[in-house]
């Protein structure tokens, strides 16, 4: 039965292959451009005269005596100081990951085996901070940062960090945790342990699904974070994204958009390929709740 | 689960999110209550062969003397929300008394910095997310009839908007947009018209930015389309089949149907989500014709001498005001689902 229903004519095949591949260039033609135009000089990339320039890449041949360069990368990575950026970013991602799961896992497991209501509304007001734009708690904390003097550095951002991500990791978290049979940990009270030994010997064991979805959007929020990063940390400690938006306008680098352009390949290739690899978690995880990282 | 172990085992995070999410909006607020500190002026004497003259500086020390005492600055109560740079209740009365018709008076209002910005910020929202939606199912339905093998691939493609970050998504788009790349070149081939840039004109502009939303926005919704569309029921699909339904009829009255909570829960996250729009003004340098609320805190933040707490934070709390309206039905489904749960 079920294979007559789903049989498609020739038809539909057909024009759904077009819509397909039309869907595709849309979404996955800029970046395969832009990896293209990374290894061609300005004046090709941005071509004022004919923008097959960048095809042929006729001004890269003059400028560096071969059609392909790998000038933009070298710049950047050492001018630039790209490298540090990355280390930066390094340093952010994996603290707010391993932090935020390590709050997180404690604090949902709690509220996913709690009976009372309060946990209710502890989850409603995690929903209501996660809906708050970043920009606008940022513009609570310079004040008090600055007067502390703790800005500028990468503990407060990464702490920060871990904070704005809590709500959405807890939800996650929260609605995984419903989903593992409350008998496992029950029998293991009964039997006489504590809750932290019930967490520790018996939920931590199989809750890596979870963690792994959740770890993944941790490491999205702050891998790709630029309102927090541009605003509390000083240029010297920059990630990689208000890294390149300084290459675009400040006066330091005299808007080099070549650094920018392959700067933006050396910050999205990793991404995507861990995307690639957990590209199941992800979609499990913007699918699992009522909310949304 | 007893209440001492419960309030242990959350201490960690709730501590995290009152400490940094609770606490900045609260400080965001008592900032917005201040406003920066005078200038303290001097008078000085100049006297040169030619005679005398008084001149008025700013006198340093006693400014930085205030400054010191009171770093917020002064007590300006709900000043800073009337102000021109926000609410501006003194011009619009003004133009309200001062202009014969609704366009003239509307012209006016509309140039006012905020409400020019709130203009920008509900447009965007309200223009990409019905797109948005459409556009992630028509994509999630034809997903779901490729072949499994192929499925993975091609979902992998199209989550990519998605995934970078919105300062890179527009970077990218606008180097090809841009009248120097691939597209906004053609297009001045296309239309003979060498003037012709996305800079050209700020409809352009507004429309580029929208395309930019719609583009980033459609992923999410396509996964979510792709996800509940494994959920339909099968037997509905086959009795309309053995009663002669076709394809469409069959989606339009059975799968539309079923999609329709998740679609509404699309929408709102979506609004919710392009309401706080900033990163594309920037990646697209539209700053000069599209002003977003959360770009107006980011450019107060950034204000060359002196950051404008005050300002800031009375546009934080504004921005925080709509969040909160568009919130509300979340909030209310979310409610009921756990009333439901119980």
């Amino acid at each position: 039965m079920n294979q007559t229903i789903n049989k498609y004519s020739k038809q539909i095949i057909i024009v759904n292959s077009i819509f397909i591949l039309f869907w595709l260039t849309i979404s996955i033609f800029p970046f395969i451009w832009t990896l293209w135009g990374s290894f061609k000089v300005k004046a090709d990339f941005f071509s004022r005269a004919d923008w097959t320039y960048a095809l042929s890449g006729f001004n890269t041949l003059i400028e560096t005596g071969a059609t392909t360069t790998f000038r933009a990368y070298l710049e950047s990575w050492t001018e630039g100081e790209f490298g540090r950026a990355t280390m930066n970013t390094m340093i952010v991602t994996v603290s707010v990951v391993s932090i935020s799961l390590f709050l997180g896992t404690l604090g949902a497991y709690a509220l996913s085996r709690s009976t009372f209501k309060y946990t209710f509304y502890i989850l409603i007001i995690a929903l209501i901070f996660r809906a708050m734009p970043h920009i606008t708690l940022v513009s609570g904390y310079l004040f008090p940062f600055f007067q502390l003097n703790i800005w500028g550095i990468l503990p407060t951002t990464i702490i920060v960090l871990v904070a704005i991500n809590q709500p959405f990791t807890l939800w996650l978290l929260y609605s995984f945790f419903k989903t593992v049979p409350k008998e496992l940990d029950e029998s293991a009270l009964i039997d006489g342990c504590s809750y932290f030994q019930a967490f520790r010997y018996i939920i931590m064991p199989v809750m890596w699904p979870g963690v792994v979805t959740a770890g993944l959007f941790s490491m999205m929020l702050a891998y790709n974070d630029f309102t927090v990063t541009a605003l509390l940390l000083n240029q010297h400690n920059y990630t990689m994204v208000p890294k390149i938006n300084a290459y675009l306008g400040t006066v330091e680098y005299g808007g080099n958009y070549m650094w920018a352009v392959s700067s933006v390949v050396s910050a999205t290739a990793p991404l995507f390929m861990i995307i690639w690899f957990f590209q199941r978690q992800l979609i499990s995880g913007l699918t699992a709740g009522a909310v949304k990282g | 689960m007893p209440h001492r172990t419960f309030f242990w085992f959350i201490l960690p995070t709730a501590l995290a999110m009152i400490l940094f999410i609770g606490l900045p909006i609260v400080s965001s607020f008592f900032q917005s209550l201040h406003i920066e500190n005078e200038q303290v002026l001097m008078e000085v004497e100049n006297c040169d062969p030619f005679g005398c003259t008084t001149n008025v500086r700013v006198d340093v020390e006693a400014t930085e003397k205030i400054e010191a005492e009171n770093p917020l600055g002064r007590f300006n109560g709900f000043g800073t929300y009337t102000d021109r740079n926000h609410l501006a209740f003194d011009e619009i009365r003004e133009a309200w008394d001062n202009t014969s018709s609704i366009g003239e008076f509307k012209d006016i209002v509309l140039n006012l910095p905020f409400y020019k910005a709130l203009l920008f910020t509900l447009t965007f929202c309200f223009a990409v997310t019905p797109p948005v939606i459409v556009l992630g199912f028509i994509v999630a339905l034809s997903v779901n009839t490729l072949a499994k093998s192929l499925k993975g691939l091609i979902v992998f493609g199209t989550i990519l908007p998605m995934i970078v970050t919105p300062l890179i998504g527009s970077l990218v788009l606008f180097w090809m947009i841009d009248s120097q790349g691939i597209i906004g070149a053609s297009i001045q081939i296309l239309f003979d018209d060498p003037n012709l840039s996305l800079k050209a004109s700020s409809n352009l502009t507004w429309i580029t930015l929208i395309i930019y939303g719609i583009w980033h926005n459609t992923p999410f919704a396509f996964v979510v389309f792709y996800a509940a569309l494994q959920t339909v029921p099968q037997d509905p699909l086959e009795a309309a089949y053995i009663d002669g339904a076709t394809r469409f009829e069959r989606v339009r009255f059975i799968v539309i149907p079923h999609l329709y909570p998740v679609a509404t829960f699309i929408m709102l996250i979506c609004l919710m989500d392009n309401f706080r729009v900033f990163e594309p003004i920037i990646g697209f340098s539209a700053e000069g014709v599209a002003q977003s609320l959360s770009w107006m805190i980011y450019q107060d933040l950034r204000n060359e001498n002196k950051m404008l707490f005050g300002s800031a934070g009375a546009t934080s709390m504004l921005t925080i005001l709509g969040i909160a309206f568009l919130l509300t039905p979340v909030l209310i489904r979310t409610w009921k689902e756990f009333k439901t749960e119980r």
